[in-house]
């Protein structure tokens, strides 16, 4: 996994509350059988019409979020399904960073396991990074801040190991394979 | 005196592999279940990586999401569908897995299979790539849904990394109404603390309505314990857990059954431990449910109306409503009893199972289906297939006029080509409504598996003669 240490891009808004990975990721697309290649099927039914041309009044549609890297949106973003191709599609679109009110958690799960930083702020912090003039933001994780050229600052908090892992880029499986001896140990004690 | 735990604390105690300040606990896991939509990048991360399964004989596989209900004998003709059973076949056969495939009649929706072989047992950690994981908690075991990085982690270690989530009591009191059923007092639950209102918790369901569900009323409970937010919901084990699981052929031996049930006996929470929340509901106030908007918090009593989005305060609630209102393509002030229904789907992880069908059946008997309404039974196993043939529930159904398929997934996320059409109305028994769910464009109400059947004869939102 790539480490992510800090970030700088553009930003895509999302205003909307409890958008599922139904959305994100639309079930007629995980049949395949590779992690690659979902960001083409990113929000499809949101994103294109029926004839497959774009929707122009969809949030990553409008020209200022061309290009976008972080996506910032509402509550309980992610909700839903626990299909990890929604992480797969936002990482391949291009996003490396979001920014919520809150995050389902499973979806937080998947994010930390693709280097998918997931960032939580207060509803009010939400609104001021929604209607800034900037669109570009930076966020640092070593600092756990999120600033933008005109003088926000916002301090985010996040667990220390999920902080860690993210910003080492640390293989989870790697972690736990550490403590074979323990494993070997409890099922040892449960045969 | 020992600290009083909750059922969590007692599961999570008896899991723990390796506990180290600043990191997640690391949990053992009894049952892993496969099936074929979350797993096959997992499997290729173990060969890129050179690591073997660590537990084969803890999992378990079947395939349940995309295969067709039709005649079992016919080909897949979904290329990509079929690869991907085809992946999961040769995975599980390389590594020595079990699995229940198509041409066996345990085969099934994987939540279902699980309680009804007696594989999902009272005390266990269950995971599987699947957000209703949840349901198995109904035991009294720890069960939740992982990303497949996740399943590709418990493959290799059978064991997962987790911080101890914070626990809400949802204590629903008194007696349900005749008529209102699990998935009823569920969907109520989930309008009143809304689609994140568990986001961070496990749910640990009590009260007197909980105690006098049935066990399957109590999986239908946990299934959608997730559609709240909460990854895992939870029932103490009691006589109706013991009385459910005696014989089943994954169960403990006969010999050692009585000690087992004693043990599950004891994972009760202690009368003394406490809830981070808890939330109480009087069982008796809920009504029959439906929902009419495009997540499942979006519900209604069936004597109710269409919301009016103008009653509500909260912008972003106002918005949610109305862009849940014009997908729906419905009018605030409608009745739902008013509301034309195109299809009927009875199914799923949430109400596919036997108690399901005979509740659907008994409101069907004698009756025929609406002209306009195409309506579609999907057992949630072969097994289940076969016991409400038996029973005459198939027949019941079929003279109505429903198609009686294969067990699976099917219409709950059309995966197969159990699909809505744009725009089709779908009084659906399964656990999301999220837009494009059962088909780009498809609108679907939950209900209980009673009200599908009920709507399917009325074409309306409707309740079985003799409820109302």
């Amino acid at each position: 996994m790539d480490p992510f240490t800090k970030h700088t891009g553009t930003l895509a808004v999302m205003d909307r509350a409890d958008v599922d990975t139904d959305q994100i990721i639309p079930k007629e697309f995980l049949k395949r059988i590779e992690r690659t290649g979902y960001g083409r099927f990113l929000f499809n039914h949101w994103r294109f019409d029926e004839n497959g041309d774009l929707k122009a009044d969809f949030e990553l549609n409008r020209p200022e979020a061309a290009g976008a890297s972080i996506l910032i949106a509402g509550r309980n973003f992610g909700c839903g399904s626990s299909r990890e191709h929604a992480t797969w599609a936002l990482r391949d679109y291009g996003f490396r960073v979001i920014i919520a009110e809150s995050v389902a958690d499973i979806f937080r799960e998947n994010a930390d396991q693709n280097g998918l930083l997931v960032v939580t702020l207060p509803s009010e912090q939400i609104g001021q990074i929604m209607h800034a003039p900037a669109q570009s933001l930076t966020v640092d994780l070593e600092a756990c801040t999120v600033t933008d050229s005109a003088g926000f600052l916002a301090q985010f908090a996040i667990d220390s190991f999920r902080r860690d892992c993210l910003l080492q880029g640390l293989e989870r499986i790697g972690l736990t394979l550490q403590h074979v001896a323990a494993i070997q140990a409890f099922e040892d004690r449960s045969n | 005196m020992t600290v009083p735990r909750t059922m969590l604390d007692k599961i999570w105690e008896r899991h723990l592999v390796h506990a180290e300040d600043g990191t997640p606990d690391l949990l053992y896991v009894d049952l892993h279940l496969l099936h074929e939509v979350t797993s096959a990048q997992a499997f290729e991360g173990l060969r890129l990586a050179g690591r073997p399964v660590r537990r084969p004989d803890l999992c378990v596989a079947t395939i349940d999401h995309n295969i067709p209900t039709t005649d079992r004998s016919l080909p897949v003709l979904d290329d990509i569908a079929r690869r991907q059973m085809e992946v999961l076949r040769d995975n599980v056969a390389e590594h020595g897995i079990r699995i229940f495939d198509i041409d066996d009649e345990r085969q099934g929706i994987v939540h279902v299979i699980g309680p009804e072989l007696g594989l999902t047992q009272p005390g266990t950690i269950i995971v599987c790539g699947d957000s209703h994981t949840s349901t198995h908690g109904a035991f009294g075991a720890l069960a939740f849904g992982i990303g497949t990085s996740e399943v590709e982690h418990v493959l290799a270690t059978q064991c997962i990394p987790r911080t101890k989530p914070r626990t809400v009591e949802i204590r629903l009191d008194g007696e349900a109404r005749p008529g209102v059923s699990a998935k009823d007092l569920v969907l109520a639950v989930i309008g009143e603390i809304g689609v994140g209102g568990a986001t961070g918790h496990v749910i640990e369901y009590t009260g007197a309505a909980i105690r006098a569900l049935s066990m399957e009323g109590r999986l239908t409970v946990c299934n959608i314990s997730i559609e709240a937010g909460a990854r895992a919901g939870m029932i103490s084990p009691d006589e109706v857990t013991i009385e459910y699981l005696r014989d089943r052929p994954f169960g403990p031996d006969s010999d050692a059954f009585e000690e087992a049930a004693a043990r599950w006996l004891a994972l009760a929470t202690d009368a003394e431990a406490t809830f981070d929340r808890t939330v109480v509901i009087d069982a008796a106030s809920i009504e029959p449910q439906v929902s009419w908007g495009t997540n499942p918090a979006m519900v209604g009593p069936i004597s109710g109306v269409v919301p009016d989005p103008a009653d509500v305060e909260s912008q972003v609630d106002r918005q949610a409503m109305e862009r849940a209102l014009t997908y729906m393509g419905l009018t605030p002030g409608t009745p739902f009893r008013d509301i034309k229904l195109d299809r009927v789907f009875i199914g799923s992880c949430t109400n596919a199972r036997i108690e399901d069908l005979r509740a659907a059946a008994a409101a069907v008997r004698g009756r025929t289906v609406h002209p306009d309404v195409s309506a579609m039974v999907v057992p949630g196993s072969g097994l289940v297939k076969r016991q409400a043939e038996e029973e005459g529930l198939a027949a019941t159904f079929r003279e109505a006029g429903f198609e009686w398929r294969e067990a699976g997934c099917s219409m709950c996320l059309g995966m197969n080509p159990d699909v809505l059409a744009s725009g089709e109305r779908c009084a659906s028994t399964s656990n999301r409504n999220f837009e494009g769910r059962q088909g780009t464009g498809g609108r679907t109400h939950l209900v209980s598996p009673a009200i599908a059947a009920a709507s399917a004869i009325a074409g309306t939102f409707a309740e079985p003669e003799g409820n109302t």
